[in-house]
């Protein structure tokens, strides 16, 4: 398994017209890592990867792969193969003719692209389906067959722009771990472009959280979601309740947070923002639906919230609560299932506890709009 | 219920008056290529002949026009599906705020007629010869140059609409895919592109083909030295027409029905392929052991196609070896003993309505002295003695049926027979 060939972009910007699609971005993508960019619809994801297959030239700044400027060279020249969101299959082509396109190109004789088809098709698990056309494979195999033809063209980074958005759940799961397999055995770089965050954190060594053309947080999956950045890239990767207010004291990593609802709150700074609070600063709180538990009716404290509970429900394995939370928005609690007897509480108040080190302060700023 | 089978009844009836409407000209049409009058007509049916056929490919100008006008049209074609093709890709790949202004100008040919298309192109590429100092006989002031670039100036718009209704489905991811797999352009537009727009490309040839072979108000002004069929057809229809035109007309009705029938079941077949192939199993496509369905399974299309072309096999052995002299000859025959006939009976005729006039007149004489009719003669003699008409006025129409004009003014005056009894 080769080290893989990294990818960088250096200050990249890319503007249409006046619109400014990436704002200064700054990634250091390492060689065979699995790294995903997430975010809403309409943040530049797609932009960036554009940028890097070579269908976009950057307004400004650089691409480079493998430590080579890639300005000036067209997407044809570049060692990148690109999955497309609609997978883009030739529809007049047969699946093996399909899947080695990139030979056919070089010229190469129809007995080597058929062995090489073969060959892909056994390990995406398709053999034997060569000769049909692409329209008679259902969504799963033609997703293989992209990925397979993707792959025979031998590039060095594999570029995905949501290549599972048109599949149903079930597909979509598994096709995760199945990208994932295919990631380690091949070993080069995938960079994988998703608004879900379910698969980025799944799949992803790293992640790049992206609003609005900027890039909030880079990160493995576990520092995303524990450790946000920002108030955006809390409230955009998994589920938060969010409470508002001003910093009231810092007390070394951990404030006290002056809400507007609940009462003065303990948190946790997240890592890049400690000793960037001040005291009277707007702040957000926001701490996740699984990290409450209950605690006796009417307790006070600074990791202790009472509110009115609004709706129950039940998922199987959790619980889920939502109480009255901050400016008509519910707070949702989610308690997991041990198979302990749960009396229903609707329209009455209900006590929470939380450890304070799982909730997180950080300066208040735009959240993500689901 | 009775609503319900009137309604399908007067569907019916409507299909036929449509049908008729629509295919009748052609039917009547290709009777007459097969019936011996030398002015096409279905009825009254004389003999079947195939003489117009051979007529029609002893008729130099007439092939002469077929092979003009399939070399216009392979022009035009070529001209006008490569234009055509520029200019549908260009439609979709032109800034969007330019694409309405673009599109107008582009199929702005369609509206102009075809008349002023002949006129200018000819008074164009006049110009362009004399500016670059060419003569007479250079090859842009040729017939055939003028009218491939007359035709296809609109052609190509007819093309261009076909090949954009295909393009507008064509997905232009398929082309970044091509190039991201490390193709050229010019590799994705020959093994992407071109693929894709195969079957308009074939739509648009024929298509331009056909506009081509039936153009009249265009050619007519370019077409110099190369008249086309139907440049030919115009000229010769001033002269009266033979059903010789029918029996061309006849053939090209026939090829048609060929191409739709053949094109029909190509398509059947495909459709039964894919669909063979759906329900088919990894095994058999891998070993190909896939029984695909036969050429005239289930294709009507298919039967049909070789009944045509059977019966066409069956018609043209007969029509040669098939001579219509004997049946030509007693039709002539026919005739003739009826022209006859009705000569006979003419001449009766006239002899009875002469013997009811003299009757009349001689019981009417005594009245009608001093006013001849209108319709007797004008002349002296047998107005002032209509006695003469006794004997000389009876005999002179029956020798001489046709001329009964003949008589005006001084008709029977000098007749020896008036001399006689005056």
């Amino acid at each position: 398994m080769s080290a893989g060939v990294g990818v960088n972009l250096e200050n990249l910007w890319i503007r249409f017209g006046d619109f400014v699609a990436v704002r200064d971005a700054n990634v250091n993508i390492n060689g065979g890592d699995f790294f995903s960019f997430l975010g809403p619809s309409g943040c530049g994801k797609t932009t960036i990867l554009r940028a890097v297959s070579g269908f976009l030239e950057p307004s400004e700044g650089n691409v480079l792969i493998g430590g080579n400027n890639m300005k000036g060279i067209g997407p044809n020249k570049r060692p990148t193969a690109l999955i497309f969101q609609n997978l883009a299959l030739f529809p007049l082509m047969k699946v093996w003719e399909n899947i080695t396109f990139s030979m056919e190109i070089k010229g190469a004789s129809a007995k080597e692209r058929r062995k090489r088809a073969d060959e892909l098709l056994d390990m995406i698990a398709l053999s034997g389906q060569g000769d049909k056309l692409p329209s008679e494979l259902s969504g799963g195999q033609k997703q293989r067959v992209a990925i397979a033809r993707a792959l025979c063209a031998e590039p060095d980074v594999l570029l995905l722009d949501e290549p599972l958005s048109a599949l149903d759940l079930k597909l979509r799961q598994h096709m995760r771990s199945e990208l994932r397999e295919i990631q380690k055995r091949v070993g080069i770089t995938f960079i994988y472009i998703t608004h879900d965050q379910g698969e980025a954190l799944t799949m992803s060594d790293n992640v790049a959280v992206m609003r609005a053309g900027v890039i909030d947080q880079i990160g493995d999956g576990k520092t995303i979601y524990n450790d946000p950045n920002t108030a955006f890239a809390a409230s955009f990767v998994g589920e938060n309740n969010v409470f508002r207010g001003t910093v009231k004291k810092v007390i070394g990593d951990e404030v006290m947070i002056n809400t507007n609802r609940s009462g003065d709150l303990m948190a946790r700074i997240s890592s890049s923002n400690v000793g960037k609070m001040k005291e009277g600063d707007d702040a957000m709180l926001f701490i996740r639906p699984e990290a409450f538990s209950l605690a006796p009716l009417g307790t006070q404290g600074d990791h202790f919230v009472t509110a009115e509970v609004h709706k129950e429900e039940f998922e199987g394995n959790v619980f889920n609560i939502f109480m009255e939370g901050e400016g008509g928005k519910e707070m949702k609690v989610s308690l997991p299932n041990l198979g302990q007897s749960f009396e229903s509480h609707k329209g009455e108040p209900m006590t929470l506890e939380y450890d304070v080190h799982n909730a997180v302060a950080l300066p208040a700023g735009v959240l993500a709009t689901e | 219920m009775k609503n319900f089978s009137l309604m399908r009844i007067s569907i019916w009836v409507y299909l036929a008056i449509f049908f008729a409407y629509l295919l009748g000209p052609l039917v009547i049409m290709s009777v007459t290529a097969f019936n011996s009058p030398s002015f096409p007509r279905a009825a009254p049916w004389e003999c079947l002949t195939f003489e117009w056929f051979s007529a029609l490919f002893q008729d130099e100008r007439i092939l002469n026009g077929i092979k003009n006008s399939i070399l216009v049209g392979l022009g035009t074609v070529t001209l006008s599906v490569a234009m055509g093709l520029a200019g549908a890709l260009m439609l979709t790949q032109i800034w969007p705020k330019l694409r309405a202004t673009y599109y107008t100008i582009i199929i702005a040919p369609i509206l102009v007629p075809g008349v002023v298309i002949g006129i200018s192109t000819l008074v164009f590429w006049d110009r362009v010869n004399r500016m670059l100092g060419l003569g007479a006989d250079s090859f842009l002031s040729s017939g055939l140059f003028l009218t491939v670039i007359g035709q296809s100036t609109f052609i190509a718009s007819y093309c261009m609409l076909v090949l954009v209704a295909r393009l507008q489905r064509y997905d232009s991811a398929l082309t970044e895919a091509a190039l991201d797999l490390g193709a050229s352009h010019a590799q994705t537009f020959r093994k992407v592109l071109l693929p894709f727009m195969r079957p308009a490309i074939a739509s648009a040839a024929v298509l331009a083909f056909l506009a081509s072979f039936e153009n009249y108000n265009t050619t007519t002004f370019t077409f110099g030295e190369y008249p086309t069929l139907t440049i030919e057809l115009a000229q010769k229809v001033r002269y009266g027409i033979t059903p010789a035109i029918s029996a061309l007309a006849f053939i090209i009705v026939l090829l048609t029905v060929f191409a739709a029938l053949f094109n029909e079941a190509k398509i059947r077949r495909q459709e039964l392929v894919a669909a063979a192939r759906k329900t088919a199993t990894v095994e058999e496509l891998e070993t190909g052991k896939l029984r695909l369905p036969g050429f005239l399974s289930s294709n009507t299309a298919a039967v049909l196609l070789v009944v045509v072309a059977m019966a066409t096999i069956a018609v043209v052995g007969t029509a040669t070896v098939y001579s219509p002299a004997q049946c030509i000859a007693d039709v002539k025959e026919t005739k003739r003993l009826e022209t006859e006939l009705r000569i006979q009976q003419l001449r009766e005729r006239r002899a009875q309505e002469a013997a009811q006039r003299e009757a009349e007149q001689g019981a009417n004489a005594p009245a009608t002295d001093t006013a001849p009719k209108p319709s007797n003669d004008s002349g002296f003699g047998n107005v002032f003695n209509p006695g003469t008409l006794q004997d000389g006025g009876t005999e002179t129409p029956e020798e001489e049926p046709d001329n009964s004009g003949d008589s005006s003014g001084s008709g029977s005056i000098f007749a020896p027979s008036n001399l006689q009894s005056n």
